[in-house]
């Protein structure tokens, strides 16, 4: 009987998983659109004084969006709302985007996954920075938030720069040389913040609040002064998406791919230290959302930092909009110390994981 | 024939350091050429002065009947395509992202890869044959794969002058032969132009019809590679008895 081979069959084309990541990036800012909103209205109905979802929404509607609705809550419920609950929920989601952002930009930048604002103590920067603007005595409110943020974004610039350049000599590996220089570094901006307390007096306040980090003093004008630097920085961040893409095999290998590296590595640090000297000037430091959110969109819906950026912005928004929501609920906690509790054990799977397989 | 890169009286250095003296070179559409010679002796400086990454101290270089200097990146970038060497990935990404990241300069640069980059990704990775590895996490790939989809990363950048800097370095016997097969084929097929600074000289020998031999920041030959690898041009470049270099010429 004649043995008939049979034909290989061809490699079957794994289509179906390319089409699953294309429709991922929809999927999951729809998914965290809706927490975002969900998180609004939480965050606006619970607190120490619980106030009726039906009346928040209410309250939001007629306030914000103009709509003739019955008036069933009380004059005290809408002053909570708007003025109290309402600023604060906003600024935990502006602040969240910006750390993201700045977390993704810095992230595709240093080629590392480890960098995000607080690690590379950008943050910390922009803490010493506000921290000497609040010792300056500046009796104009606007002279003194534009000092506020200049001085923040100039810290964050400062650092950022120091331990980019410290990192590049160290002769190190990339991903230690930058720990080890982000630590450093660090160090010296938290002692540089201990001494602004020393001397601060009546500032000192003020000044534990930036080391703290947190959302208690939100206000409409703090959010209303940070809101056009976060969205305009992030935008101008994301039309250079490209940059970042083309980064990811290296800086050489960006350069040949039509990138005039040395330019767009000083427009991206100068836009990404302004978004996180944005944040830190309305909220003192938060650590982990610059690292925990890129991860979690990258591992969705890959590299490409044209759906990094504005999924990580949403996420960051989502992720400390709740983070906040749960420090209040815990007995107002600040809220940096949820998100350590969250990023502190992603932390180091990120570092176990980064060791093995980081070469292409 | 038409010029697509010409070097006229190139001297470069780095950090004041000569490393190239007086380059005359120049390559027409659709030649394939091997830069050999020792290690230092100037063979990766030259191909960085050929994509604008060094601006030469003296001389002149042309693009595809463009000064150099007058170009930006991104219009370097659409003449010229560099295979990159050994990079490495600080997050997941897939064959197709990788291969992708060749349509950076053509690409809309506000709204990302349009469907004509798409179906030119698509067509280099049918071009180099890594259709099966797609999907897959480009970390996890061998070397030989890396390669190749490093080629297509290039490939897909479709440029008319393609070149590499040691592509067959790391790879077995098997893939330096495949490797060098696919660049005679993306020569021959598609009218690529092709450099490559090689080591290996049976290979510069037996897949390259034009050699240019450097020494020293000089040409010290150019030509095809019988005129240009005699014996004892073998002994005075390289320092080696010629008979431990098996070429075929």
């Amino acid at each position: 009987m004649a043995v008939r081979s049979q034909p290989l069959a061809p490699p079957r084309p794994r289509v179906a998983r390319v089409g699953a990541t294309r429709r991922r990036p929809v999927l999951l800012a729809v998914a965290t659109g809706m927490l975002l909103v969900g998180a609004l209205v939480l965050g606006v109905a619970m607190g120490t004084v619980t106030i009726d979802p039906r009346d928040t929404l209410g309250i939001l509607g007629h306030r914000l969006l103009g709509l003739d609705l019955p008036v069933t809550w009380t004059e005290q419920a809408e002053v909570i709302v708007m003025d109290l609950r309402l600023p604060r929920v906003l600024t935990t989601m502006l602040v969240g985007m910006a750390l993201a952002v700045a977390g993704v930009t810095f992230q595709g930048l240093l080629r590392n996954p480890l960098a995000d604002p607080y690690v590379l103590g950008t943050a910390s920067g922009a803490a010493l920075g506000a921290a000497i603007a609040v010792l300056i005595p500046v009796r104009s409110a606007i002279l003194g938030f534009g000092l506020l943020n200049g001085l923040a974004f100039l810290g964050a610039l400062a650092a950022v720069l120091v331990v980019y350049r410290l990192a590049r000599l160290s002769g190190l590996a990339p991903l230690t040389g930058l720990l080890l220089t982000g630590y450093a570094v660090g160090s010296l901006l938290a002692a540089g913040l201990a001494m602004a307390m020393y001397v601060s007096g009546a500032g000192l306040r003020q000044i534990f609040g930036y080391l703290l980090g947190g959302f208690s003093n939100a206000s409409w004008e703090h959010l209303l002064g940070a809101f056009p630097l976060v969205v305009v920085a992030s935008v101008l961040i994301l039309l250079r998406a490209r940059t970042l893409n083309g980064l990811l095999l290296g800086e050489e290998a960006a350069a040949h791919l039509g990138i005039d590296v040395r330019r767009e590595r000083r427009i991206l640090l100068g836009l990404a230290s302004l978004v996180t000297a944005a944040a830190v000037a309305i909220s003192g430091l938060i650590g982990f959302v610059g690292l925990v959110v890129p991860h979690v969109v990258r591992l969705l819906v890959g590299p490409s930092a044209r759906l990094v950026l504005p999924l990580s912005a949403l996420g960051g928004a989502v992720l400390l909009a709740y983070a906040d929501l749960a420090a209040r609920l815990l007995g107002d906690i600040p809220v940096g110390v949820v998100t350590a509790l969250l990023g502190a054990p992603f932390f180091i799977i990120v570092l176990r994981r980064s060791r093995a397989g980081y070469e292409l | 024939m038409t010029m697509v890169l010409r070097m006229t009286g190139v001297d470069a250095a780095y950090r004041q350091v000569p490393v190239l003296r007086g380059i005359d070179l120049s390559v027409d559409a659709g030649e394939r050429l091997a830069l050999i010679g020792p290690n230092g002796a100037g063979k990766s400086t030259l191909l960085r002065v050929a994509a604008g990454l060094l601006t030469p101290q003296r001389g002149e270089v042309e693009l595809v009947g463009r000064s150099l200097a007058g170009l930006d990146r991104m219009a370097v970038a659409r003449r010229l395509a560099v295979v990159p060497q050994e990079p490495s990935l600080p997050f997941a990404a897939t064959v197709e992202e990788i291969v992708g990241l060749g349509r950076l300069p053509h690409e809309d640069p506000f709204r990302g890869a349009r469907p004509a980059d798409r179906a030119a990704i698509a067509a280099a990775i049918e071009r180099v044959g890594v259709g099966h590895l797609l999907g897959r996490d480009a970390r996890e790939l061998s070397l030989g794969e890396r390669q190749l989809v490093l080629i297509a990363l290039a490939v897909a950048q479709a440029a008319p002058i393609l070149v590499l800097d040691e592509p067959t370095v790391h790879l077995d016997l098997r893939h330096q032969v495949s490797t060098m097969e696919l660049l005679v084929d993306l020569n021959e097929r598609d009218g690529t132009t092709i450099v490559a600074v090689l080591h290996d000289l049976s290979l510069a020998v037996h897949f390259f019809p034009r050699i240019v031999l450097l020494d020293g920041g000089v040409v010290a030959g150019d030509g095809p590679p019988g005129t240009v690898l005699s014996p004892d041009r073998i002994r005075e470049v390289f320092g080696v008895d010629p008979g431990f270099v098996r070429v075929a010429v």
